[in-house]
């Protein structure tokens, strides 16, 4: 194995099928339209993306793990409604109700965490459950309204979070440094520090991994704990951006970002993640979700572009795989 | 005699109305490869189970040099030195060979707070511990055990239970499903861990590779050990397999040469 040559080993890595799809990709929307490219139009994918894309991150290493959390898009529209509500009522100051909802959000990864470890409930039916409880405190305690929010001007948490400014002609958020930290510091996790073997190993063989002391339950709690605060951060983001907080914001988000994670080469059933792919994999989304609107393929037809890929990306991993462990 | 290294002492094990163990007197000594053998139900699996920490015991007593030991779960057996290998079980396929050996117990790269996992170190235990349990192939240390065969899976579940200096090592039904030239691996695999000084329970089915490799043989029925001092080279497969199926106490005591369990 260890005779391949480099290009060899290149196309073997789970990150290159991911890798071609988003260079063709991009190929495809310019040469349509050149204006895929400007700058304007980057700047503004770019600002969603990695709103989702923090999501997807915190979910690939869950993922990794052998668990998902179908609850993220709900705390996505949960968290800055909790956060505006606490404000506008006058209870706390806008940072103290950030840190009020960062706080609430790891109470439900947590007790996630606790009913798929301690329960041994599947993370497909606690998360499902806790998506409708989440989704409907959000629209319970505003009535269905979205909130008031238009007083963050001036806020130094918005400046940290949301602040923009431009490069050239790019117009760059803060949140793009937030996300860029967010893949680097996980990325390590998962690939470099000890955490991130445990992580494997409770997703590849949880057994294997509690007979060598490994504490599997910590490590998945702690990942559901990761995955909601992520969540909520990438809500508050959204809403400091956008200047809204509509308590229906994030629906259906956990699937698009599931998508994400395993288009980028990520195993659904767990042992096997990577930071990168799931990188591409959010790119590869977002950018077809702009790329069609801007050849001029009607909107509703997104999701005929999105299934096809999902499957034409599953299709391409499964045979890799099976050619991995046919040993070639 | 001295203290043997595990010693079990009327164990007894029930599941519901079910008797899977009836005081049942076990010992393994330094540096030694017992054969555990008996049929489907005997109780060799329950035994080892209780023995790994999986299973708890209903009562009995488990001594480790002569002092008494509690397993209440199998990271407390691995702690205590005892590690169970089981065929597929025991190591997580998408890692590599180097991440599984260290697996729980990964070396940290200074400064501690960063938590990195000291790869290279890791690498090279895993080289050299592959050569030592005589893997004669060049396999990368960085190779995911999903590619391995199921005779190099063995070979790295033994040479990790070495390097962590596990006193006994219990082998479950090693040799299943494996070719020729592999079992005389794995087998050879289990010599070098006693000549370096670890104790072995070998577990299988086949009875020939048990003669091949162990210096002696304890035969349970019915829950309970009934010959545990056979030799291997004084005795022959027809005779254990009478054994195992069964006879008249008395009909043991002759077949046994010397005699009456000593525990």
């Amino acid at each position: 194995m260890e005779n391949h040559s480099l290009v060899q080993r290149l196309i073997a890595r789970p990150e290159f099928g991911p890798f071609v799809l988003l260079i063709v990709e991009i190929g495809v929307f310019w040469g349509f339209n050149h204006d895929f490219l400007s700058p304007q139009n980057i700047s503004n994918t770019m600002a969603f993306t990695v709103e989702l894309g923090l999501i997807a991150l915190a979910m690939t290493l869950l993922m990794t793990s052998g668990e998902f959390d179908l609850s993220v898009g709900s705390l996505f529209g949960f968290s800055p409604v909790l956060m505006w509500t606490l404000f506008n009522g006058g209870v706390t100051s806008l940072e103290m109700g950030f840190v009020v909802a960062l706080v609430v959000a790891a109470l439900i990864g947590l007790v996630n965490g606790w009913f798929v470890t301690q329960l041994k409930i599947p993370s497909f039916l606690v998360t499902l459950g806790m998506l409708l409880v989440v989704r409907g405190s959000a629209l319970f305690i505003t009535d269905g309204f979205p909130q008031r929010t238009w007083s963050a001007e001036g806020s130094w948490l918005a400046e940290a979070l949301v602040g923009d400014f431009f490069i050239g002609p790019f117009r760059i958020y803060m949140s793009l440094f937030w996300f860029i930290a967010a893949a680097i510091a996980l990325g390590y996790v998962l690939t470099q520090s000890r955490t991130g073997n445990w992580i494997q190993a409770a997703g590849g063989n949880p057994n294997a991994a509690r007979a060598r002391g490994v504490n599997v339950n910590r490590v998945k709690i702690g990942l559901f704990v990761l995955s909601s605060l992520m969540a909520s951060l990438a809500g508050v983001i959204s809403s400091l951006r956008t200047s809204a907080a509509n308590p229906n914001s994030g629906t259906g988000y956990e699937l698009e970002v599931i998508a994400m994670v395993v288009i980028g080469g990520t195993a659904l059933t767990g042992g096997r993640g990577t930071i990168i792919g799931t990188v591409l994999g959010i790119l590869i989304l977002r950018v077809m979700r702009n790329g069609i609107v801007l050849i001029g393929v009607p909107g509703l037809a997104y999701n005929i572009f999105i299934g096809a890929i999902i499957l034409g990306m599953m299709a391409l991993h499964s045979w890799l795989e099976r050619r991995h462990q046919a040993g070639t | 005699m001295a203290e043997p290294l595990i010693r079990m002492q009327n164990i007894r094990k029930s599941y519901g109305r079910v008797q899977a163990l009836v005081d049942a007197n076990f010992h393994v000594n330094e540096r030694e490869i017992v054969g555990l053998l008996g049929d489907n139900g005997a109780g060799k699996s329950t035994l080892i189970k209780v023995l790994s920490g999986a299973v708890p015991l209903t009562s009995g007593d488990i001594f480790i040099r002569g002092k008494k030991v509690t397993l209440r779960s199998t990271s407390d057996a691995i702690a205590q030195g005892i590690e169970t290998i089981y065929q597929d079980s025991a190591l997580v396929t998408q890692l590599s060979i180097a991440r599984n050996l260290f697996l729980g117990r990964e070396p940290i790269k200074p400064p501690r707070f960063l938590n990195r996992m000291d790869q290279e170190a890791m690498n090279n235990v895993a080289r050299d511990l592959l050569k030592q349990v005589g893997i004669s192939k060049n396999i990368p240390p960085t190779t995911p055990i999903g590619s391995l065969s199921g005779g190099e899976r063995q070979a790295v579940a033994i040479a990790r239970a070495m390097h962590f200096d596990s006193d006994l090592i219990i082998l479950d039904e090693p040799t299943n499903n494996l070719g020729v030239a592999e079992t005389q691996g794995v087998l050879s695999f289990v010599r070098s861990a006693r000549d370096s000084g670890h104790s072995c329970i070998f577990i299988a089915h086949n009875i020939h590779h048990v003669f091949q490799v162990v210096d002696r043989i304890v035969v349970m029925r019915r829950g309970k050990v009934v010959a545990d001092d056979i030799d291997p080279k004084k005795t022959t497969v027809t005779e254990v397999e009478r054994i195992i199926t069964g006879m008249s106490d008395k009909e043991i005591r002759d077949a046994v040469a010397d005699g009456r369990p000593s525990h």
